[in-house]
């Protein structure tokens, strides 16, 4: 439609809207990001954190990029594993079915701060004899430093930072600091320089082998931190994008367009059907939406196709109705309307044809401004605990950072990232409907 | 008028509005058209003249069939309008025209000139997209909206009004009827292009031989542009005449105060006063009884204009008038 | 027409600023007006008129780039007066407008009477409501209502008693100028000509000063002493009614009286083709020239006023 096209073009000499359509854009390349990286299956398998799944990342680690602003940098995570360095590992027979299993990893440690946790994983295949493993550090000082000798099963955890022999062998110190402070010095300092981690297992069958794997879980992690389970928060924050996106875009299009041609059908065919309608938006106008959809969060599901579906349905009949209502009753009475009555234009194709493009102006920035409200209803739903079970979104990030004390904790970042982007997206679209309201409706342009 | 002559017979049509409190209560009716009889000849362009308020939109409204009849009926080339028959309506509409006061109003802001000439042909089956773009072009050239490819990526707003008013001509005619209703095409124009807006119709309705009813309050410009006048008063016409007869000859008493109030541009107008007569329109929903002037009637014949409502009495072939003045020179017009 | 007039304007200026340009509305109008005589300013749709009234008035919208010029009411310019004593003691007082469909400007919850007297109260003309009061029923009493109508809201008056109440409501503070901004377009042919007598009258009995503001020629036959032509911003003839009734001399105002139907005669009736220009720049030479039948070189330059008999035209031919 031209005269939308001239409004476009005005809209770009408000700089407000531009500063919509660029966060707007933002987003939307942030959700494509997420789901072209991962599908959605992924995310909601990593967001459920079973076994293993988080066994590389730390606990409650901020942000990666705070070492930026840090005199004394934290570690970021590293990790050392046979299957991912062939190098690291030596194989030799010693004859008779028997094998020595031998692994190095050079560890280089250049940061101020110590490691969070040191934890080995090791996997070994075998048929009946348990192969044997003994791991030992070596400083850059040149001490050696015994971590155990196991007889390992199929895989295991040695969890170096709770191993209270380790620990007393370090001067009461945990694993994470002894392994690594300076012995001359008073209080732990940090011996930065390259150690070395060693396992030499030996195996008892042809066909078997261990496998090792050594992290050195940092303090800081990735773009946005990792939560209480280890769970990288950046998944969350990632794909909460286009599940916003969707979910507000998918809502507000019921919402306004169900609400729209509601009020359309009413106000076009009037009598009885208007009434109807009417009556059933005021009956709706005094029910609380909010203690309902708390209702069905707790009583019968919380899923979030659910819950969005039962507002948006609750929504249809609201106030909305009226607005449009009185424009459409406008809108009937124009003489163009008259005019395709004079021509045979049948009932619907007065109100899809005729009618409904002249709510468009009005339609369109309610409809930019709804699709945040929508995004913070999920997010509030959320944070009441009634968030979706499954799906990754930032209200949910926000629950969990809530229930686990992030802010007592000092965990900001937490809770900082999703707010920041709600906060954005509301602001976005915002600014993009105000403006659009402005242009597609001159009255208030100020003349 | 021999019947064959005829094209639009208009008979006891009444059209009423029920009045409704609260949606529910019926506390009345409108009677925007009570009881109007008149013909309409082949390619004859009549006016019908009255006040605002007098019922001249709902008369022309319900001859186009936006308004189904409280009584009475529309018979339209031979055949009796049956509101009802949803197929039969829209051939009908099909061969009448609407030309609406307010061209811009008139017009859906949202679509281009071709947009708003193709809606009429797709919803009256012209499904063959090059005859229906070889109409457009036609109709844009009847109404000289020439070059008229300049045109037909336009919107309404980009207009002037005159052009905005050709264009309501233009879809009026795109049908091919043979009637065009054209209620106060001019009275929202600037004096400089409603000339031409009326010139355009009249030229329009020579060349196609297209019956037209011209619908205004304004006299002055019937003169130029209808073979016969039509005047209403409270929702009935008290008079109809020859244009020229009814303007040098005018005989109902309401007809007479009205081409009086109508000034001329003459400076000497500063210097007198004008007669009108007092007192406001009639209400439609409690008419005055008898003759619906009679309140406002200089010539009022107490104990009868008060009580019996004047029949239409022929004074002269083609020249009726409702008024009981004149009961005594001729005989009641047998119905 | 008379040079010491009762009301001077003199190159007034009002040009609104929009986001497609700054419209010339109003673009350097001049003439004077005697005191009790009536001054009609004729023009099509667009031409200025409203926003003419408005810049005389100076009531102004929020979006006014340039402001200027003189209006000097009986011998004072109050264009330096400040905002708050040109409220006081000009705008009602000495000088009221009838607003452009001032029938539907009303305020639909108040009672008629309170609506009329509201001028009298906040200008403080009379001392109690009694008084007030006295002054609205002779006020209605002039324009030919019935006094029993002012305690009804306007939604029970028609159209033409709702023009009324308006035009009683420009007269209750007992203006000397009185400024009719289409009174009486919106309205029936009984009912203008009604309207008309009315306004007639009080002219006649009161000698009041009008200036009525209309696009229908022929209505202003009924009340004009004076013709002011307006085309594009700029008043392009001015002359007694007298005269321009009888022979206009502009292109423009003769094209336009041949435009206007007569009841009474057979007259060839004629259009202008073609439209009047957009008040954002507008032609440089004479703003009719595109229009205009007799158009020859020099009309690419602005044509200054030339005066013939008395009368100002705005056109080279008369140079
Ligand atoms: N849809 C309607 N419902 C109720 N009353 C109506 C309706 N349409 C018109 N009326 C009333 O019927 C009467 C006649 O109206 P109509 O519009 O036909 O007059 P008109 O002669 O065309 O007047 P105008 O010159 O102002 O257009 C008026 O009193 C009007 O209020
Ligand atoms: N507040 C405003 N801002 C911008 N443009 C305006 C404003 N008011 C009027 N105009 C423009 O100024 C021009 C003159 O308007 P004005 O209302 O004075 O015309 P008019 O002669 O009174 O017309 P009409 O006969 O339609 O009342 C028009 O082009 C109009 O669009
Ligand atoms: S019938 Fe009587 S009241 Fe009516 S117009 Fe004739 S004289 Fe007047
Ligand atoms: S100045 Fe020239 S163009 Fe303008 S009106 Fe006179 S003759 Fe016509
Ligand atoms: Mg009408
Ligand atoms: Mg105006």
């Amino acid at each position: 439609m031209n005269w939308m096209r001239t409004n476009l073009k005005l809209l770009t000499s408000y700089p407000s809207a531009l500063a919509g359509l660029v966060v707007i854009l933002a987003l939307v390349i942030m959700a494509v990001y997420a789901m072209v990286s991962m599908p959605l299956s992924e995310a909601i398998n990593l967001w459920r954190a079973g076994e293993g799944i988080w066994q590389d990342t730390p606990r409650n680690a901020a942000p990666a990029w705070l070492n930026v602003f840090r005199r004394e940098k934290l570690p970021v995570t590293q990790v050392y594993d046979t299957t991912q360095m062939p190098g690291s590992k030596t194989v030799e027979s010693l004859g008779g079915g028997l094998k020595e299993i031998r692994v190095v990893f050079p560890v280089e440690y250049a940061y101020d701060g110590f490691p969070q946790e040191i934890s080995v994983f090791t996997t070994a295949q075998f048929e009946q004899a348990r192969p044997n493993l003994t791991m030992y550090w070596l400083t850059p000082d040149g001490r050696e430093i015994p971590l155990g000798n196991e007889t390992l099963r199929a895989s295991e955890s040695f969890r170096l930072s709770q191993d209270t022999r380790l620990s007393r062998r370090l001067r009461n110190q945990p694993a994470e600091i002894g392994l690594f402070a300076d012995p001359g010095a008073p209080s732990p300092t940090v011996l930065k320089g390259t150690y070395q981690f060693v396992a030499e297992g030996i195996v008892f069958e042809d066909a078997a082998d261990i496998d090792v794997k050594l992290v050195v879980y940092g303090q800081l992690h990735g773009l946005a931190g990792t939560d209480h389970r280890r769970r990288d928060i950046m998944v969350a924050l990632l794909w909460g994008t286009p599940i916003a996106l969707a979910m507000g875009f998918v809502a507000a299009v019921g919402a306004t367009v169900s609400t729209m041609l509601i009020a359309a059908v009413g106000a076009w065919y009037g009598g009885w059907v208007d009434e109807l309608i009417q009556r059933i938006t005021e009956v709706h106008l005094i029910l609380p939406i909010l203690p309902i959809l708390i209702m069905v969060g707790t009583l019968y599901n919380r899923s979030l196709v659910v819950i969005m579906g039962l507002f948006v349905l609750l929504s249809v009949f609201s106030g909305g109705i009226k607005t449009y209502r009185a424009l459409f009753l406008q809108i009937k009475e124009a003489p163009y309307i008259e005019g395709a009555r004079s021509y045979s234009a049948s009932n619907m194709r007065i109100v899809f044809r005729y009618m409904v493009p002249r709510v468009l102006p009005v339609l369109i920035p309610q409809f930019v401004t709804l699709i945040p409200s929508f995004v913070f209803l999920e997010a509030t739903l959320a944070v009441l605990g009634l968030g979706d079970p499954l799906l990754p979104t930032w209200g949910k990030v926000l629950w969990e950072a809530e229930t686990n004390g992030a802010l007592f904790n000092g965990h900001y970042y937490w809770v900082l990232a999703p707010s920041v982007l709600l906060l954005v997206t509301g602001l976005g679209f915002s600014m993009l409907g105000f403006t659009l309201d402005r242009v597609f409706n001159p009255r208030l342009r100020g003349l | 008028m021999s019947d064959n002559s005829v094209l639009l017979r208009v008979e006891d049509l009444h059209t009423w509005f029920e009045l409704r409190r609260f949606g529910f209560f019926r506390i009345g009716h409108v009677r925007a058209v009570d009881g109007v009889n008149c013909v309409l000849g082949r390619g004859e362009a009549v006016a019908v003249v009255g006040e605002s308020g007098c019922g001249k939109s709902t008369l022309a409204r319900t001859i186009l069939g936006l308004y189904t009849p409280t009584k009475g009926r529309i018979v339209f080339d031979g055949k009796v309008l049956d509101t009802k028959d949803d197929k039969a309506m829209q051939a009908y509409r099909a061969q009448v025209g609407y030309v609406q006061q307010d061209p811009f109003g008139a017009l859906p802001p949202f679509m281009d000139v071709r947009r708003i000439l193709d809606e009429p042909l797709v919803i009256n089956g012209v499904k063959d997209p090059k005859e229906r773009d070889a109409r457009i072009r036609q109709a844009l050239e009847d109404v000289r909206l020439t070059p008229v490819d300049d045109f037909l990526g336009k919107f309404p707003h980009q207009l002037s009004g005159g052009q905005q008013q050709r264009l309501v001509i233009a879809r009026a005619i795109i049908l091919k009827p043979k009637l065009i209703v054209a209620d106060e095409p001019v009275s929202m124009l600037d004096a400089s292009v409603r000339v031409e807006i009326l010139q355009l119709l009249r030229r329009l309705q020579e060349a196609y031989g297209i019956s037209i009813i011209y619908i205004t309050h304004d006299l002055s410009t019937v003169r130029f542009f209808s073979e016969r006048i039509f005047v209403m008063y409270g929702a009935k016409i008290i008079e109809q005449a020859k244009t020229r007869d009814l303007l040098d000859n005018p005989q109902h008493p309401y007809t007479r105060a009205l081409l009086n109030a109508i000034p001329d541009p003459d400076p000497d107008n500063a210097h007198r006063f004008r007669e009108v007569p007092g007192g406001e329109p009639p209400s439609l929903m409690n008419p005055p009884s008898g003759c619906r002037f009679h309140p406002r009637c200089p010539a009022i014949i107490r104990g009868k204009c008060d009580a019996q409502i004047p029949p239409d009495l022929e004074l002269e072939p083609a020249h009726k008038v409702a008024c009981w003045l004149y009961a005594d020179n001729v005989q009641r017009e047998s119905a | 027409m008379e040079t010491n007039g009762f009301l001077h304007v003199e190159d007034l200026i009002l040009h609104f600023r929009t986001a497609a340009g700054t419209v010339q509305a109003v673009d350097g109008v001049n003439f004077q007006l005697g005191r009790g005589r009536t001054l009609v300013i004729i023009g099509e749709s667009g031409s200025g008129k409203s926003s003419l009234a408005k810049a005389i008035l100076r009531l102004l919208p929020r979006n006014v780039q340039t402001y200027r010029g003189k209006v000097i009411l009986n011998g004072q310019d109050v264009m330096p007066l400040s905002e708050e004593r040109f409220r006081r003691e000009v705008r009602w007082t000495k000088m009221a407008l009838v607003p452009q469909a001032a029938q539907n400007s009303l305020n639909p919850v108040l009672r008629i009477e309170d609506q009329v007297s509201e001028p009298l109260i906040t200008h403080g003309r009379v001392s109690s409501k009694e008084a007030a009061m006295d002054k609205v029923r002779q006020a209605f009493r002039l324009v030919g209502l019935p006094v029993d109508f002012l305690t009804r809201y306007p939604f029970e008056l028609s159209g033409g008693m709702r023009q009324r109440t308006a035009i009683a409501m420009a007269l209750v503070t007992e203006p000397d100028l009185v400024l009719l901004d289409e009174p009486t377009s919106a309205l029936d042919v009984l009912t203008q000509a009604n309207l008309m007598n009315v306004l007639k009258r009080i002219k006649k009995e009161f000698g009041t000063t009008f200036v009525l503001i209309t696009h229908d020629i022929a209505t202003a036959s009924d009340l004009a002493d004076d013709v002011a032509v307006m085309y594009a911003g700029q008043i392009v003839e001015r002359s007694s009614a007298d005269r321009f009734y009888r022979e206009p001399l502009h292109p423009y105002s003769k094209k336009l009286m041949a435009s206007v139907p007569a009841l009474k005669q057979d007259k060839q009736l004629e259009f202008i083709p073609g439209r009047p220009p957009s008040l954002i720049n507008p032609p440089k030479g004479c703003r009719f020239a595109d229009r205009c039948p007799a158009r020859f070189a020099r009309c690419a330059e602005d044509p200054p006023p030339a005066t013939v008999d008395g009368r100002q035209v705005k056109c080279w031919l008369y140079h």
